[in-house]
């Protein structure tokens, strides 16, 4: 028998621990390959040449300060419905349900300023709208927390179904609050007063917005890797049976983590209503929820990785919009793009942990 | 290769692998050009301490791995072994430490489970029949899996490898979990299949298995292949001495008991499992400060609820566990979790069986895991790392722990230096109640003995120790006093010194055994 018939073409082992800068020129590497692929598939699908497409998807995001401004106030919002997500995934709790809690948060802000516009001096309607988002999105992040608690129910499905219970609920009030009558839409709440508008800074639209991001995301690395809160997290996700064994409450935890967690969705659905759009639909949330769960993962659960990780996403959305302008394409071509790079970007952590080891060579094949 | 005795008697090797190499994360070589052969008709024994490549070595042969160099021949004839599947078809067959058995199914569905063609059970059934009566096995082909006793399972892992047609055998540590009795039976089956022609690999720690088992050893240390030699020609501390690369001593030190006077003290405890089984029946003992209280039993007899219902981890149906301080107040543990006993001020700890699942959390680093007993301390919101960080650092000089560091997660640790973590952390606390259970699973001689050396070390500080073991030589040698459980009950309550083995094994069968009615 033919021996090199029968060895394998390649067989897989781990590495040594790689120092930061060869992991970071896997990822570039990374890139690099995922650009050269799009730039084949655009030619080959569009007849496009594909610098001119890489252009105009920079040009999409950074061609003007206004498009720079949205992109950071899309960034900002995507990256703080991703923190909001992150403290349950590190405790193996899967909320997927921040559609749903974004958009309570963004109910009861816009609650609070139609019904409240012109009863409360409008710092303190600010106060109360910020509140009462925080407090919305925490008890609809904590109701499938109890119930996985108490029941062991799973939070996968609870969460899920809990997103089309508040589309429900936001279409309803909706309806209740329809400006003009049989409009089907709220349209920009106190238009003329401004109530419980969330200032803005300067002549600055999305500065605040993209300054509580920043400040929540500060704040969520060292709550998760610096206090005890977050240590909890850690050994809950990883082995309740090691937390009970060390006395800690895992129930407890559960819920104390998910009413975090839908409190981050909160604000981002107060940015979002009170902040800049000033509006309530049941499409705000543009599946930022859903969109998170991704951000988060790529990110490895670190809070810090997370602001690379959403802005290459908001990125290529904002890029997408702009070759479908310019060049007349679907926007789903430029998801084509995305799931290109995040393919290469995701499959090259496999090389960063393992090698491959080809046939008769020592050599490693990145 | 200076130490190679001369094949055996001129056969040919079933086995040979030649200049095995296999590397983890670069710098870790689990295996450096290992030599080694294996022949029909033959019991090797394959030693090593924790960490020294054993396993990885019978990885590669049975297809888990794939080596990074050598060449591995069977029968004379070089080949490749890509997967398991390969390494069946040319007869080698390795039961885990760990089995690889679904609990629904029936011991004949697990048996013939992932083999190609038709599904014939009657068939299967019969062939099992079969084999189970050329060896001697007892196995029902129609009994499920979770009916099953830990031995039961064992069996079936081997019929299930035997029935594949395996005729050369790997058997990663087989007697961890086994009783004397049914080691003893299963010796008797690996020596039938020896006599059969099969060439069996025995890995194990113990030495007198070693030595009345095996007909050859073969040993490693640090990945490295040491020397072979016909059992008959050697003796354990040769054997030793060669696995840990010095001289070591081989007796277990049994200190006189300091000032033993009433620690904890449990009564009539009954305990069910959440499915309404009676794990502990009515038992009653006492656990002296500054003693050794050894648990004997078979597996399974409720050691575990006992430890857990210590250390407020089980719901307990009634009894009571009291605490019983130096100046004689006593404090009820029922009732209580691990935390509010901790807040009454006993300072208890425990070692679980489940060493990754329940006493460490494997993804942490070392000092990650250290902070389990210390993260709450002071008022801060924040936790303090500094502390649990030194506290790794000094119990991996103290213990001597092989870690490329102390940012190194445990779950990358070999199991030696895995429990050599989780019992440096649990008697950093200065205990006075200890509790382990079977605290020497799957170590080697040397981590054992590093382990026994701190059990008597917190024993000479007045620490009351309780120590659920399996090694009936080692509770023997090791403890006060022995409590022998049998299914649930308390068969009996013998001092260590004087103890007679075989007594204690009866009464781990029968309740009050033969020799203490």
């Amino acid at each position: 028998m033919n021996k090199t018939a029968h060895t394998p073409l390649f067989h897989v082992s781990r590495r040594a621990p790689l120092p930061w800068y060869g992991a970071w020129a896997i990822r570039g590497g990374a890139l690099l390959l995922a650009l050269i692929v799009c730039a084949f598939v655009t030619t080959l699908v569009t007849g496009l040449n594909p610098l001119s497409v890489y252009g105009t998807i920079f040009q999409g995001s950074f061609g003007s300060a206004r498009r720079a401004w949205v992109l950071f106030q899309n960034l900002a919002i995507l990256l703080c419905v991703s923190l909001a997500v992150t403290p349950a995934f590190r405790m193996r709790f899967w909320n997927i349900g921040g559609e749903g809690q974004m958009l309570l948060g963004g109910l009861a802000a816009a609650a609070c300023m139609i019904l409240l516009g012109d009863r409360l001096p409008n710092w303190l309607l600010i106060v109360v709208t910020v509140v009462s988002s925080i407090a919305a999105g925490a008890i609809w992040g904590a109701i499938p927390a109890v119930f996985k608690a108490k029941w062991n129910t799973n939070e996968t499905l609870f969460t899920l179904m809990m997103n089309y219970i508040a589309i429900q609920l936001v279409a309803y009030f909706i309806i209740v609050w329809e400006v003009p009558k049989g409009a089907g839409k709220i349209g920009i709440i106190n238009q003329s007063t401004e109530a419980g508008w969330l200032p803005m800074l300067g002549s600055y639209k999305y500065l605040l917005n993209i300054l509580v991001v920043a400040v929540i995301c500060a704040l969520m690395y060292v709550y998760l890797n610096y206090t005890k809160h977050g240590y909890e997290i850690a050994v809950v996700g990883e082995s309740e049976r090691t937390a009970r064994y060390i006395g800690i409450k895992v129930e407890r935890v559960i819920v104390r983590t998910m009413l975090l967690s839908g409190a981050v969705c909160g604000v981002a659905g107060m940015l979002l209503v009170a902040g800049t759009d000033h509006t309530l639909t049941t499409t705000i949330t543009g599946g930022r929820g859903f969109t998170a769960v991704m951000v988060s993962w790529l990110a490895k659960f670190d809070p810090l990785w997370m602001i690379f990780t959403s802005f290459l996403i908001v990125f290529m959305e904002r890029g997408a919009s702009q070759i479908s302008t310019d060049f007349g394409l679907s926007s789903s071509f430029a998801d084509i793009l995305t799931g290109v790079i995040l393919f290469f970007i995701i499959g090259s952590e496999f090389f960063i942990t393992y090698r491959l080891n080809l046939r008769h060579t020592g050599k490693e094949a990145d | 290769m200076d130490n190679r005795i001369p094949a055996v008697e001129n056969k040919t090797p079933a086995v040979e692998m030649r200049n095995i190499t296999k590397a983890f994360g670069g710098k870790v070589v689990a295996n450096d050009k290992v030599w080694l052969d294996i022949y029909r008709g033959e019991i090797l024994a394959l030693l090593g301490e924790n960490g020294s490549g054993k396993t990885t070595l019978m990885n590669m042969l049975s297809g888990i791995y794939f080596p990074d160099e050598g060449e591995i021949s069977i029968d004379g004839r070089e080949v490749v072994i890509r997967s398991p599947k390969d390494a069946f078809s040319l007869g080698i067959g390795m039961i885990h430490q760990h089995f690889k058995l679904v609990d629904v199914l029936t011991a004949a569905e697990n048996i013939v489970l992932g083999l190609e063609g038709k599904l014939d059970l009657k068939a299967a059934s019969e062939r099992i029949r079969a084999i189970c009566d050329a060896y001697g096995f007892q196995v029902d082909p129609n009994q499920k899996i979770y009916d099953m006793s830990v031995s039961q399972k064992q069996t079936v892992e081997i019929v299930k490898v035997l029935y594949r047609g395996a005729d050369i055998l790997i058997l990663d540590e087989p007697t961890a979990v086994l009783t004397p009795q049914e080691t003893e039976k299963l010796f008797s089956v690996l020596r039938t299949m020896r006599d059969d022609g099969k060439a069996i690999v025995i890995i194990t720690h113990k030495m007198h298995e070693v030595i009345a088992l095996s007909d050859r050893v073969a040993i490693l240390r640090r990945g490295q292949f040491i020397g072979d030699m016909r059992t008959a020609d050697t003796n354990a501390r040769e054997m030793t001495n060669m696995m840990v690369g010095r001289p070591v001593t081989l007796n277990i030190e049994r200190p006189d008991p300091v000032d033993p006077k009433p620690r904890i003290e449990v009564k009539d405890l009954t305990v069910r499992s959440a499915d309404g089984i009676l794990k502990l029946d009515g038992v009653s003992f006492v656990a002296n400060a500054g003693e050794i209280l050894g648990v004997a039993g078979i597996s399974g007899c409720g050691q575990k609820e006992l430890l857990e219902s210590i250390a407020g981890l089980q719901s307990v149906e009634s009894g009571s566990i009291c605490y019983i301080e130096d100046d004689g107040s006593r404090d009820e543990l029922i009732g209580k979790d691990p935390l509010a006993i901790a807040n009454m001020g006993v300072s208890l700890s425990f070692v679980p069986e489940d060493r990754l699942g329940m006493g460490l959390v494997g993804s942490m680093d070392l000092a990650g895991n250290m902070m389990l007993r210390s993260y709450r301390r002071g008022h801060s919101v924040f936790a303090d790392r500094r502390a649990p960080r030194e506290l790794a650092e000094h119990v991996v000089e103290e213990l001597e722990v092989v870690t490329p560091g102390v940012l190194t997660p445990v779950s990358r640790l070999s199991g030696g230096n895995v429990q050599k973590v989780l019992v440096g952390r649990e008697i950093a606390s200065s205990p006075t109640v200890l509790l382990t259970a079977y605290a020497v699973r799957g170590l080697d001689i040397n981590a054992s003995y590093t382990i026994y050396d701190l059990i008597n070390r917190q024993k000479k500080n007045g620490v009351a120790v309780v120590y659920v073991g399996e090694d009936l030589d080692v509770l023997l040698e090791l403890c006060d006093r022995i409590l022998v459980l049998c299914g649930g009950k308390v068969s009996g309550i013998v001092p260590g010194r004087g103890a007679n083995k075989h007594d204690v094994g009866l009464m781990m069968t029968q309740l009050g055994g033969t020799a203490h009615e």
